[in-house]
């Protein structure tokens, strides 16, 4: 059982990446335009390089 | 929770045009129309190929810095310093995509989506608390015992106790504020689970007990976190598009300059200024008038329910309603100095003045609160005087108000409000108040206005020939004067014709009747057969008399025939709504023939011409003492006071500001089907919404009994409370 003691802090840790990802998307505004995001990635523009 | 952000959450309540109406005065005066980004709403964008070429031709345009389009709020908005939206729209045009200019200043998206960020911060922390305490909670379902039990339990609150205190404070704040004013409503019991299985589970931890509710409390903020965004989304949705409609039109005003009227912003007058205000508009500034007379409304400012006369020399106020005749007005304060605490007072005077409707959520959760609270209590004092064991006694009440904690409830409303007002707002609806689709299901007669709600209301001349040259440039006086679309068909048919006014005095439009003036000393006269003494006669065109006087044998009046095509989609809606067993009438301000023709075409049995506002408003109030509840669908000022006393109230996009700040839901397109599948689908989700309720009671008539005999689990409370809410979600979702 001694490998809880890593398991666990493990886990929450690796949650708590997910949740500061989190909070990093939304104050990126990354939510702003869902359905505009969803049709940005069928243009082809900036395929071959990224945009300035 | 900070007191602003208390602020906006009491704000977001209210999604009507009206209540911006001060914000948005205060914001432009703090603006005062400083250098900002252009935005311009782009109605006809769909697609990745529209965003690119947008982005592209306004990015090569010189002077652009950057433009970025949003296709989910279909705008575009340009950083070019410098540069008007005039110079913009037609690049834009050029590629084919309609555009508009939207007046930054009045869109608040950035408050709103603060607060959308903030719900949706806690919906992300008490997820992720969910899934960690999860895992702990699953291990000790499964038989983890002594120390290994107390080491998750102990986790477990770590992970809880702040998820709670933060995730929560919706919930508390809400609940704290019924409470201080004396009520219950359904955030005090969620409130008191929290808290009450928050504190339970850390003296079992403590004692080492075999029950903790860390998971519930945490899933209870999750899933009701949810149903508050959802809810949150269908308002922001509302008030973006109805803020939308405001910065379309709002703040111009018509200053009159030698070259004719030049429409300017309101932030631009200053006094001094000479503006013209149509009949039916509001007052945009303080000041007097310079010339015209008229009828001005002060009731939604003073209470005062008679029109008050004006004439040369009388003050005007900010917000006040010019009636009937045109008016020419010199501003005395402009912009912010004048009409912000006069706006304020404006909408919560149409607030106060809205009659009260309980939504259902309301009614159940009136219901609700009591009953949970005195089972709770209940079971408590039963436990107690059974065993006198106090620790038992707080787990059973505890217990029971987790289990009966109202998740699908909380979730019930918002979620299937959600599906079909999105569903609405993607065939062109807009709803501006939270309990109008639920109004909307109770509809059993719809009463419709003619022009400009069956019809488009732009009608068009069919010929000039029958006004003499000589009685042009009068016609073109009175008919610039008036703000009813047959007039302003006439002056546009008049001007292209290269018509200059003849100079009219004692200008003044009778409300339902016409317009008139003084032409060299006699009373000319343009407007309905019956009021200028002429035999409408057996046509089915909508026409309007022009009345030179009784001098030189031009005695009889002219008249003036007009064409107006139906509304697409009105045929199909007026028979899908016969087709459901609603009563359908037609009331209209028009003559009769042509009324009756276009009650037959449509097949409406019931209608009525030559009615008068008063007289509209009286049929609708006729129509709710007889018990029935009836659907305005009307546009024009003449349909304002009716569109008010209506249980419901639907105007088009085109209709005045007046009219559609009275109405409850406003058609964005210029389609009239929505309102026949409007009223569908309103049924189906007010059946929904019982469905709902059944589910969640189901759950608690099989669950309460368990949890008041003692035998509840944490792993019953999770089942129950996961079951529950997402059974009730998907059974929303069935209206998409």
């Amino acid at each position: 059982m001694e490998i809880l003691g890593l398991l666990i802090p493990v886990s929450l840790g690796l949650g708590g990446l997910g949740l500061v990802a989190f909070i990093w998307s939304l104050r990126g505004r990354q939510y702003e335009d869902p359905k505009g995001d969803a049709e940005r990635i069928l243009s082809s523009e900036w395929d071959d390089r990224p945009k300035p | 929770m900070s007191d602003a952000t208390l602020h906006d959450h009491d704000a977001r309540l209210s999604a009507c045009p009206a209540c911006d109406a001060a914000p948005l005065a205060q914001r432009i005066a703090a603006g005062g129309g400083g250098q900002e980004d252009i935005v311009l709403s782009l109605p006809t964008i769909h697609c990745a190929t529209c965003i690119t070429d947008v982005e592209r031709v306004l990015n090569r345009h010189p002077g652009v810095r950057d433009a970025r389009v949003n296709l989910t709020l279909r705008r575009v908005t340009v950083d070019a310093p410098g540069m008007s939206a005039e110079e913009l729209i037609p690049v834009v045009e050029g590629i084919g995509y309609e555009a508009h200019e939207l007046d930054p200043a009045a869109l608040s998206a950035s408050a709103a989506d603060r607060q959308g960020r903030d719900i949706l911060m806690r919906i992300g922390v008490a997820g992720f608390a969910m899934m960690n305490i999860m895992i702990l909670s699953v291990a000790v379902w499964s038989g983890a015992e002594d120390a290994t039990r107390d080491m998750f339990h102990w986790i477990s609150g770590a992970i809880a106790l702040p998820t709670v205190a933060f995730a929560g404070q919706p919930f508390f704040a809400s609940a704290w504020r019924a409470l201080r004013h004396g009520r219950l409503g359904m955030d005090v019991p969620i409130s008191l689970a929290l808290v009450l299985a928050s504190a339970i589970s850390v003296y079992e931890t403590v004692q080492s007990g075999h029950h903790a509710y860390f998971d519930a409390a945490v899933m209870l903020c999750f899933f009701l976190l949810i149903g508050r965004y959802l809810d949150y989304r269908t308002r922001a949705v509302a008030r973006s598009a109805a803020e939308e409609l405001t910065a379309l039109e709002v703040p111009r005003a018509f200053r009159v300059t030698t070259a004719g009227d030049e429409p300017v912003p309101v932030v631009e007058l200053v006094p001094g200024d000479l503006i013209r205000i149509r009949p039916g508009a509001r007052i945009p500034a303080d000041g007097e008038i310079a010339e015209g007379s008229s009828e001005i409304d002060r009731s939604l400012l003073t209470g005062e329910s008679i029109p008050v006369p004006a004439r040369p020399g009388v003050a005007l106020s900010a917000g006040e309603v010019n009636l009937t005749g045109p008016l020419v007005m010199r501003v005395t304060a402009a912009g912010r100095d004048s009409s912000l605490a006069r706006l304020t007072a404006l909408v919560a005077a149409a607030e106060s003045a809205r009659g009260h409707y309980t939504g259902l959520a309301d009614r159940a959760s009136r219901l609700y609160s009591p009953l949970v609270h005195l089972l709770a209590f209940c079971s408590f004092l039963g436990w107690y005087f059974a065993t006198h064991d106090l620790r038992l006694a707080v787990n059973v009440a505890a217990a029971v108000l987790i289990i009966t904690c109202p998740c699908a409830l909380g979730l019930a409303v918002p979620a299937v409000v959600t599906a079909a007002s999105g569903r609405l707002f993607r065939r062109g609806m807009l709803i501006k108040d939270g309990t109008a689709l639920e109004r909307l299901a109770e509809v059993d007669a719809v009463v419709f206005d003619k022009t400009g709600t069956l019809t488009m209301g732009v009608p068009q001349l069919v010929s000039l020939d029958p006004i003499p040259a000589e009685a042009r440039p009068v016609a073109l006086a009175l008919s610039q004067g008036s703000g009813h679309p047959l007039s302003q068909a006439l002056a546009q048919a008049l001007r292209e014709a290269g018509t200059e006014p003849a100079p009219l005095s004692d200008l003044r439009e009778v409300p339902g009747y016409g317009i008139a003036g003084i032409w060299q000393g006699r009373e000319v006269r343009l407007g309905r057969a019956d009021w200028l003494g002429a035999r409408h006669g057996e046509a089915t065109l909508s026409a309007s008399w022009l009345s030179l006087g009784d001098e030189g044998g031009q005695g009889a009046p002219i008249r003036l025939e007009f064409s107006d095509r139906l509304r697409p989609g009105a045929e199909a809606c007026v028979a899908r709504i016969l087709g459901s067993g609603r009563r359908v009438m037609l009331l209209s301000g028009d003559a009769a023939p042509v009324v009756q023709d276009l009650a037959q075409r449509l097949g409406i049995a019931e209608w009525r011409a030559g009615v008068t506002p008063v007289e509209k408003a009286e049929a609708l109030r006729d129509l709710r003492q007889q018990g029935l509840h009836p659907l305005m669908v009307g546009d024009g000022l003449n349909d304002t006071a009716a569109l008010t006393e209506a249980h419901v109230s639907i105007s088009p996009a085109s209709a005045l500001d007046a009219a559609r700040t009275a109405s409850d839901m406003v058609l964005m397109g210029s389609d009239l089907a929505p309102v026949a599948e409007g009223l569908e689908l309103a049924r189906s989700a007010r059946a929904r919404i019982k469905e709902n309720f059944a589910i969640s009671l189901v759950y608690n008539i099989v669950a309460v009994p368990i949890a008041i005999a003692g035998f509840a689990t944490p792993l019953m409370a999770a089942l129950a409370m996961s079951l529950s809410s997402i059974s009730v979600t998907l059974n929303a979702l069935r209206l998409r």
